[in-house]
């Protein structure tokens, strides 16, 4: 086995997560594809670590996920507050910038 | 799970070069489809639950390759923070908003769909074209030299805390403000001062002081304990006060009769 | 006129001069700022003012007489520098000569008295006392315009008097003949103002100053070009035709009529429309030099008098035979002065008797109007002599001055003019003086017509009017001008005392012995001119019943006068339509043209973003599938240009 399957698994779970941001409604599920992003390129990250013999890799993918944590706690307190005002956490509702 | 764990553990502790062992193949070829197959079926599901497990799914997987590419601790920090953390987070903000508010997977937006899958394949294709273009033979090399034997969670601390120390204070400056920005943004300004007990008390006195003691709880002397079985008087008389209002639609009172059944109608 | 000409400072009671100017300016300051508590004693202060800037003028007037002749005549008093910017000086200076103080008595004397006439005339109206404020402006206007040193402090007296002008024949704007008639003053002024304005910049250019001595020195040194001089003398003859009515700026005396009565006697009658001769005698220096515009004066003056008295003979209403009649006797005015040098001193000579007898007859149909219910239709008059004895004794006095019946103050001026015209000499001198003979015959004509129809043969006046003499406030003035219609012309013609007085002024005055006619035989001629057009128009008019409505069936002489002339159709017909059509085309063209191509491109623009908007659906999803199209394009990019 070669250590560029792991590359190509990213690449294609980057992919599945960036349809599924394009296809799905429901602003939580949008966000969970968003995290399902950030991991594939976290597969790539510790990935090329391991093809560079470094750490840097490693310790970049560290960082993504501590910003991914705050990211994910500011953008689900945005989509509490936008359901409390809208009843509906539809991404498709929240089209104000509309022409 | 058990075996995934166990094939786990086994890569994890054969792995410890560079080139890929057998063990790692096995592992590879057995997570890379569950993986590749939970995170279609995320996007897929009608459910938002479903899907949250199903990401949970991938994410154990992704934090397995982390232990055979010798990543140790960001294994255990995948697991902790994504799927302890950040999933449990979005499990309970689904529960806030409502959990049978199933996504109808008719598309509104015209041609969408559509576009999406396509330029998304194509996009797989172009990167998977272009990684293999890129790397043709390439010989990893391994973190083992950059670990010097100290063993990756010390190695990783001595770059975190040195190399990387100001990058480190800024996440730690970006934590404490995602945490401020999520209280501000959920805290709700109560648009008049709550009214206290002591305050309460007073209204129902001047109202004429009927109900002095707390209502009668629901369910007494009943094959049920729902909210919507009353309560029964020391008479065997039932106590409307017992139910909520709005709750007193029906009017057969099965769970009443079978009540008065059991205990005899002193009437 | 001296060679060169200087002013003397101001000394002693001269420096009394800025107060003929300010007493008036602060009349009309007060009565037009101080609102309804004015009320009670308005029309008091308001004929207070002119009082006192006369009994001024007097004073200054003995004084005068008191200097030697010559230069210590003219007295220049400094009142403030108005635009000290670097090489550019204007300064705000009264300048006291013999011709200025001439007008400041004719103004301040004849509109005293037409002040007083006021408080009677106008005691009925609710706005009296806006009335005097507004004269008492135009009294402060016209004494800063006869009293200015240099042409932009005239050019500000002039405007002045255009203003009060504009604001006294509309006084009853509520009539839309009135606000009509004000704003066709103001407009046809303008034309003449435009010319004048002009001709203080090109005498600006020409000399470097706006100062009456400096232009004149200049213009009588002969260093400017001649061609200059004539378009200065042009100029400044298109700014007195504005203001004096004369052709082919005479359309709007005959409208501001409208204007309550002492108005018409004082504005447009005495003093402002004789601007334009004041103007014209001021800059003899400049006609000196420029003799194709003095002709232009002549053939102005001597086209004017003709058509005046012709539309003068045709109209029914008794002003507007009055404004003809001033228009005509204007362009006596403005033929004496363009007559040139000697002859200065007889226009204004005119001008001052004219001042008299005019405003006198307007002030006596002032009060014909009065007492026939403000009629001032001709023919609903007749027989008025025996109800209203002072006032048609009153007009009398006017009548047999402006025909120049011996010994009334009309025959000593007109005559002189005639004279003056005729001594020119040649076909010139021959032609201007026919015209002025038949232009005396033709005042006789409708002066004895407006007579015959207002105060003699029988009643036409409807039974509910009572017609009776005015009150004394009103008869007093009346009878002061009536007497100055008799004794004027002769006190200021004995022993050439006017012509002494003006010399420092305007020039010297004609030299005796070299008339082309004698002076007697030509009073003989003239006066048979008179008395065949006085004849004529009693045989006419007063022989025959006067029909209530003006016969339709006349002759095409008739109609024209009747038309003025077709004075408003030609300015209709040669400015106005063409005007329209050109605006209407140029609306044409920046409605299609500029504004077809401005709201063609915005339409363009408009129309393709309408287009484009539909791009921002507002859907979220949206934007990220063009994001992710633009991923995939970018990363194609480097792919392609790895490869490549």
């Amino acid at each position: 086995m070669r250590v560029d399957y792991y590359l190509y698994l990213s690449a294609v779970l980057f992919t599945i997560g960036a349809v599924g941001v394009l296809v799905r409604r429901n602003a939580i599920v949008v966000f969970m594809c968003i995290e399902l992003m950030l991991n594939a390129v976290n597969l790539s990250l510790v990935t090329f670590a391991r093809m560079d013999g470094n750490l840097d890799g490693q310790i970049i993918a560290f960082f993504v996920m501590v910003v991914a944590a705050a990211e994910v706690v500011i953008g689900l307190a945005i989509i509490m507050s936008i359901f409390r005002s809208r009843r509906s956490a539809s991404v498709d509702n929240a089209n104000l910038l509309k022409y | 799970m058990t075996p995934l764990a166990l094939t786990v553990v086994a890569a994890a502790s054969s792995s410890s070069g560079a080139p890929a062992t057998l063990h790692e193949a096995v592992l590879f070829w057995l997570l890379a489809p569950i993986a590749v197959g939970a995170a279609i079926g995320m996007v897929l599901a009608r459910s938002a639950v479903h899907a949250a497990v199903l990401l949970a799914v991938v994410m154990l997987s992704l934090a397995a390759f982390y232990t055979a590419e010798n990543a140790p601790f960001l294994a255990v920090v995948q697991v902790v923070v994504y799927t302890g953390a950040v999933l449990m987070l979005f499990l309970f903000v689904l529960m806030l908003i409502g959990v049978d508010s199933t996504d109808s997977l008719m598309e509104t937006l015209h041609g969408q769909r559509f576009a999406a899958t396509v330029i998304g394949l194509g996009f797989a294709v172009l990167l998977v074209a272009a990684l293999a273009g890129a790397l043709g033979s390439f010989h990893p090399r391994g973190v083992g030299g950059a670990e010097a034997g100290k063993g990756n969670v010390t190695a990783i601390a001595e770059q975190l805390f040195s190399r990387y120390v100001f990058a480190f204070e800024a996440t730690s400056a970006l934590l404490i403000t995602a945490g401020l920005g999520a209280m501000v943004l959920a805290h709700r300004e109560p648009l008049q001062a709550r009214r206290t007990q002591q305050e309460r008390m007073r209204e129902r006195t001047a109202r004429g002081g009927g109900e002095m003691a707390p209502l009668p709880g629901p369910g007494v002397y009943a094959d049920h304990d729902a909210v919507d079985t009353p309560a029964l008087l020391p008479d065997g008389s039932i106590a409307p006060a017992s139910v909520a209002e709005h709750l007193q639609i029906s009017r057969a009172k099965p769970h009443v009769d079978v009540a008065e059944r059991e205990i005899g109608n002193p009437r | 006129m001296t060679s060169t000409t200087h002013y003397v400072a101001a000394t002693g009671v001269f420096h009394l001069t800025f107060l003929l100017v300010l007493l008036p300016t602060v009349g009309a300051a007060v009565l037009l700022l101080g609102g309804r508590r004015t009320n009670p004693w308005g029309h008091l202060l308001g004929c207070a003012m002119p009082i006192l800037s006369f009994v001024i003028g007097v004073i200054e007037f003995v004084a005068l007489i008191g200097r030697d002749g010559g230069q210590s005549r003219q007295l220049d008093q400094h009142l403030w520098s108005w635009v000290p910017a670097g090489s550019f000086h204007a300064n705000v200076n009264l300048l006291l000569d013999p011709l200025s103080l001439v007008f400041v008595l004719l103004i301040t004397g004849v509109g005293s008295l037409i002040h007083v006439y006021s408080v009677g005339y106008m005691e009925h109206d609710p706005d009296r006392r806006r009335f005097f404020g507004e004269l008492n402006l135009f009294v402060a206007a016209m004494l800063l315009l006869v009293l200015a040193d240099n042409y932009l402090v005239l050019y500000v007296g002039w405007e002045g008097v255009g203003l009060a002008s504009y604001l006294l024949i509309g006084f009853w704007s509520h009539k839309p003949s009135a606000a009509v008639a004000a704003k066709k003053a103001f407009l046809v002024n303008r034309v003449g103002d435009v010319g004048l304005s002009l001709a203080i910049m090109l005498m600006f250019t020409t000399f470097g100053t706006f100062a009456f001595d400096g232009i004149f020195n200049g213009a009588a040194s002969g260093h400017a070009h001649s061609g200059t001089m004539t378009a200065i003398g042009l100029l400044l003859l298109l700014g007195a035709c504005g203001k004096s009515a004369q052709a082919p700026l005479q359309s709007w005396l005959l409208d501001a009529m409208e204007g309550p009565t002492p108005v018409s006697a004082l504005i447009h009658a005495a003093t402002m429309v004789t601007a334009g001769v004041y103007l014209v005698a001021r800059s003899a220096a400049i006609y000196d030099v420029a003799p194709h515009a003095r002709v232009a004066v002549e053939v102005v003056g001597a086209v004017t008098l003709v058509m005046g008295a012709i539309i003068g003979c045709a109209y029914d209403d008794i002003k507007k035979v009055l404004a003809a009649s001033t228009m005509s006797q204007i362009g006596y005015m403005m033929l004496a002065v363009g007559i040139g040098p000697g002859a200065y001193a007889i226009g204004i000579l005119h001008l001052l008797t004219h001042g008299f007898f005019k405003a006198n007859m307007f002030l006596s149909a002032g009060s014909v109007m009065h007492g026939n219910n403000d009629e001032v239709n001709m023919r609903r008059y007749g027989g008025l002599r025996k109800v209203m004895p002072v006032t048609f004794a009153c007009f009398s006095f006017g009548y047999l001055a402006i025909i120049g019946m011996i010994p009334f103050s009309g025959f000593f001026s007109k005559d002189k003019i005639i004279e003056a015209a005729l001594d020119k000499g040649g076909f010139e001198g021959g032609f201007l003086g026919t015209i002025a003979i038949v232009g005396a015959g033709l005042t006789a004509f409708y002066m004895t017509r407006l007579m015959a129809m207002t105060f003699f043969g029988v009643k036409r006046w409807p039974k509910d009017v009572h017609p009776h003499d005015a009150p004394r406030v009103m008869l007093i003035p009346m009878a002061i001008l009536a007497f100055g219609s008799l004794v004027a012309g002769y006190l200021l013609i004995l022993g050439g005392s006017l012509q002494h007085f003006l010399t420092p002024a305007v020039g010297g005055s004609v030299e005796v012995g070299a008339h082309t006619i004698s002076p007697v035989v030509l009073s003989l001629i003239t006066l048979a001119v008179v008395a065949g057009g006085v004849t004529s128009a009693w045989y006419l008019v007063a022989r025959k019943p006067i029909p209530a409505e003006p016969p339709t069936y006349v002759t095409p002489a008739t109609k024209a006068a009747r038309a003025s002339l077709y004075g408003d159709a030609f300015n209709e017909g040669v400015f106005m339509r063409p005007g329209a059509y050109l605006t209407r085309a140029l609306v044409f063209f920046d409605n299609r043209g500029v504004d077809g191509l401005v709201n063609g491109l915005a339409a363009l623009v408009g129309g393709t973003s309408a287009r484009f908007r539909r791009l921002q659906t507002g859907f979220v999803r949206s934007y990220a599938l063009s994001m992710l199209a633009g991923a995939l394009a970018l990363t194609a990019t480097l792919v392609l240009v790895r490869v490549g």
